[in-house]
């Protein structure tokens, strides 16, 4: 076990940096390639990386399996409920005009939750798949 | 109200979807239950709604976003599309108060919270795909539906569910592909995915033969026959509903197929037209052929099948046969069968399996000779199962008559005499294997354990009987049903001539 | 000979995508391991997303965001859709391999003619 050290030096290095990464991906999506999608696999593949080389019972201590099972339904709610809080602003589905006095800056507004719900769904879906298959065979 | 009002064809499938979330996120089958009851039971209310609007002032369009099709996303309703989601919505909403005791006897207690979101996602997926205009909306709801429904088989007891649930994984991919390969052909050609927008290029009559436009057709037809079981392309539905849940069989017999053959009928007539699915491309033959044979070689099938709901699943693939034969035939009369017996087979379908989801519950089995005596000791679960096949039959006075009676008028208004007697003997086939499981179960002596069968309990009893009073119903006052679906293929075959 | 070369020279993202199309579905269709079906699967939804992004590509054209600079914009729109259906095709092909690991689990085998012999057997 004391043979990896180079592995878990350099994996604590790099994991900050895949979080910003991720972060950035979500927030540059409006200018260049990326978005919620990307992002969430990037923060998913974050904490993978941290299971694999700490183990899977030091992830569920940052991340617990009930989270994960919350965090699914709860993207998806996200990005519903923005196209409902359209809707209760008198607007058709997922028409961001409303969201702020300037319509253009509405859908900006509107695109990110949208983008949010999606990362949130993305990422806790890739870590559920993770979980539900790293323990099976044990 | 109005407000709400305009928002109604949105309501018809994010009410089910954020629904599903919500679900999700219960603890427990009681409480995860009790959520979907509700928002299923919305399902109806809205689309009786939308139907009355329907009526009252014609298609209704509705844009996502804003955005005007053929930009923006259009949903859009229309008679034949309210038809099909009164249908679907009917019967997922009639079969939720069965759904409590049959799922908690089948499914482990942590996982029916997942088999109720699977439920609910696959009910907002089939009620999207019939109420979007846009093609490529319509394949991401094929799509849900269908990843909902390799759960909803895979979560069966026995272990050949995981089989069926895989082979109906592959089939229902290379289905959903081939459609999306034909709407990308269609794209390429006409520089849309709205479906009446490319309906209105198509109808341009340089459009009329480019080989591009029947490639498209052709992938389509073939790919929705794969999802809606024509009789070639069938080989995964008998094994997913024989092996899945007694409940998952009961909704998908009832709904899934039919929502695939409304798409069909949707491209073969309102986006391709008349003129180019079987005039210049000969749908007709091809699906008189297939029909044919699905009518007969299915029920041949069913008749020496010796567990019933895998019978039963045969069966299905021969009355899909006659809703195929109605739309291959492409006029009024016959039309109008293949549209009605869209919601008489899902009416008398979904009561039947609901009655082997009784005996399932009870007995534990569904094998022939594991029923023998269980009519006198079950008497409603079996009359209900015997009404059910008397509509299967097309007895006079059921829901099957009238739509076997539209198709005869149909074949003999094509002059086709001889489908007339191809009808009329595959119905006799279907008294054979109907009424070998009637001689069975009332004219055997009950073994022990049927002896100690009863009836199930009422909310199990109640949403089968109403369906089976629907089926009467129907059989008798045709106003509601092939009144609406006469409409409703006037409409298709009278816009794009 | 030379018009039949420029033909395909000039087709030849559709002699691709026809190519992984047909490939693909014949994994599907001749292989019995399980996994194995699920790759040809995954080939053969490749296929498409080439058939839409392939003729969407404008040569010379940049990402569809306004600028004074560019004059020639790639369609957006075949290559949002084919983002929808990678997940869709991710999502199957997840589904496919979890049902897959499930079988295993159940028969011991992935291998589809095993798995029949086993049920004919009953």
């Amino acid at each position: 076990m004391r043979l990896d050290v180079v592995l878990r030096v350099g994996s604590k290095l790099i994991l900050p940096f895949m979080l910003l990464f991720a972060l950035y991906v979500q927030f540059h999506g409006e200018y260049g390639p990326g978005g919620g999608f990307q992002a969430g696999v990037i923060s998913a593949g974050m904490m993978i990386l941290y299971a694999l080389v700490f183990g899977v019972a030091k992830a569920k201590l940052i991340v617990p399996q009930r989270l994960v099972e919350f965090m699914v339904p709860l993207g998806v709610l996200i990005y519903a409920g923005t196209g409902v809080l359209t809707m209760l602003l008198g607007q058709n589905f997922l028409d961001y005009g409303v969201l702020d006095p300037s319509p253009m800056h509405g859908r900006e507004r509107g695109i990110f939750w949208v983008e949010v719900g999606v990362h949130v769904t993305v990422a806790s879906t890739m870590l559920a798949i993770f979980y539900a298959f790293v323990e099976r065979g044990r | 109200m109005s407000a709400l009002e305009s928002q109604l064809p949105i309501l018809q499938v994010i009410v089910p979807l954020v629904g599903a979330v919500l679900v999700a996120l219960m603890r427990g089958g009681r409480s995860a239950w009790a959520v979907a009851l509700v928002i299923t039971w919305t399902m109806p209310v809205i689309s009786i709604l939308l139907m009355r609007k329907v009526l009252a002032t014609g298609p209704i369009s509705y844009h996502l976003g804003g955005w005007a099709p053929p930009i923006g996303i259009e949903y859009r309703v229309d008679l034949l599309a309210a038809f099909v989601l009164v249908l679907v919505s009917v019967v997922g909403a009639a079969l939720m108060p069965f759904a409590r005791r049959s799922v908690a006897s089948e499914i482990d207690g942590d996982k029916q919270v997942w088999f109720y979101t699977m439920y609910l996602l696959c009910l907002a997926g089939l009620l999207g795909i019939t109420i979007t205009a846009d093609a490529f909306n319509l394949f991401v709801f094929l799509e849900i539906s269908s990843l909902a429904t390799y759960v909803l088989i895979a979560l069966g007891r026995d272990r050949r569910a995981l089989l069926a649930a895989y082979q109906y994984l592959i089939m229902g991919t290379i289905g959903a592909t081939f459609y999306v390969i034909g709407v990308g052909l269609l794209y390429l050609v006409t520089g849309s995915l709205n479906i009446y927008d490319i309906a209105s290029r198509l109808a341009d009559p340089a459009m009329q033969n480019p080989r591009p436009v029947m490639a498209a057709l052709a992938f389509i037809v073939v790919g929705i026959s794969l999802k809606l079981a024509l009789f070639p392309l069938h080989v995964w539905l008998p094994g997913a509903y024989a092996h899945a849940p007694s409940f998952a069989s009961a909704f998908l017999a009832g709904t899934a197929t039919k929502v695939a053959i409304y798409v069909l009928i949707r491209f073969a007539f309102s986006v391709f037209g008349v003129a180019i699915s079987f005039e210049t491309l000969p749908l007709t033959e091809v699906l008189v052929v297939l029909s044919l044979a699905a009518m007969f070689i299915a029920s041949i099938i069913a008749v020496f099948e010796t567990n019933l709901k895998r019978m039963l699943a045969y069966s299905s693939l021969g009355q899909v046969g006659y809703i195929t034969l109605g739309i291959a035939l492409a006029n009024t009369q016959g039309l109008t069968g293949g549209i009605v017996h869209l919601l008489n087979h899902a009416l008398m379908k979904t009561a039947l399996f609901m009655a082997l989801g009784a005996i399932a519950y009870r007995l534990g089995s569904v094998k022939l000779d594991a029923i023998a005596g269980i009519g006198r000791r079950m008497p409603w679960t079996m009359a209900v199962f015997v009404l059910g096949g008397m509509a299967l039959v097309g007895v006079p006075g059921t829901a099957g008559f009238v739509s076997k009676w539209y198709l005869a008028i149909g074949a003999v208004e094509k002059g086709w005499w001889p489908l007339v007697f191809a009808i009329l003997i595959s119905s006799l086939i279907a008294v054979v294997y109907v009424g070998r499981v009637v001689e069975v179960a009332w004219f055997r002596e009950p073994s022990p354990a049927v002896e100690k069968c009863t009836d199930p309990p009422l909310s199990m009893l109640i949403p089968m009987l109403v369906l089976t009073a629907a089926t009467i119903y129907f059989g008798i006052d045709t106003e509601a049903s092939a009144g609406m679906a006469l409409k409703a293929a006037e409409t298709l075959l009278g816009g794009l001539k | 000979m030379r018009d039949a070369i420029l033909r395909f020279a000039e087709h030849y993202n559709y002699v691709v995508t026809i190519f992984l199309m047909v490939a693909g579905l014949f994994i599907v269709i001749a292989r019995g391991n399980m996994i194995k079906k699920l790759i040809g699967l995954s080939v053969f939804q490749t296929s498409v997303y080439l058939l839409y992004v392939g003729p969407s590509k404008i040569i010379g054209g940049t990402a569809p965001i306004l600028d004074p600079a560019f004059k020639v914009y790639t369609n957006p729109l075949p290559h949002v859709l084919i983002l929808t259906a990678i997940v869709v095709g991710v999502a199957v092909l997840s589904l496919g391999l979890a049902l897959v690991v499930r079988i295993k689990e159940a028969y011991g085998t992935i291998e589809e003619d095993e798995i029949f012999a086993q049920e004919t057997d009953e």
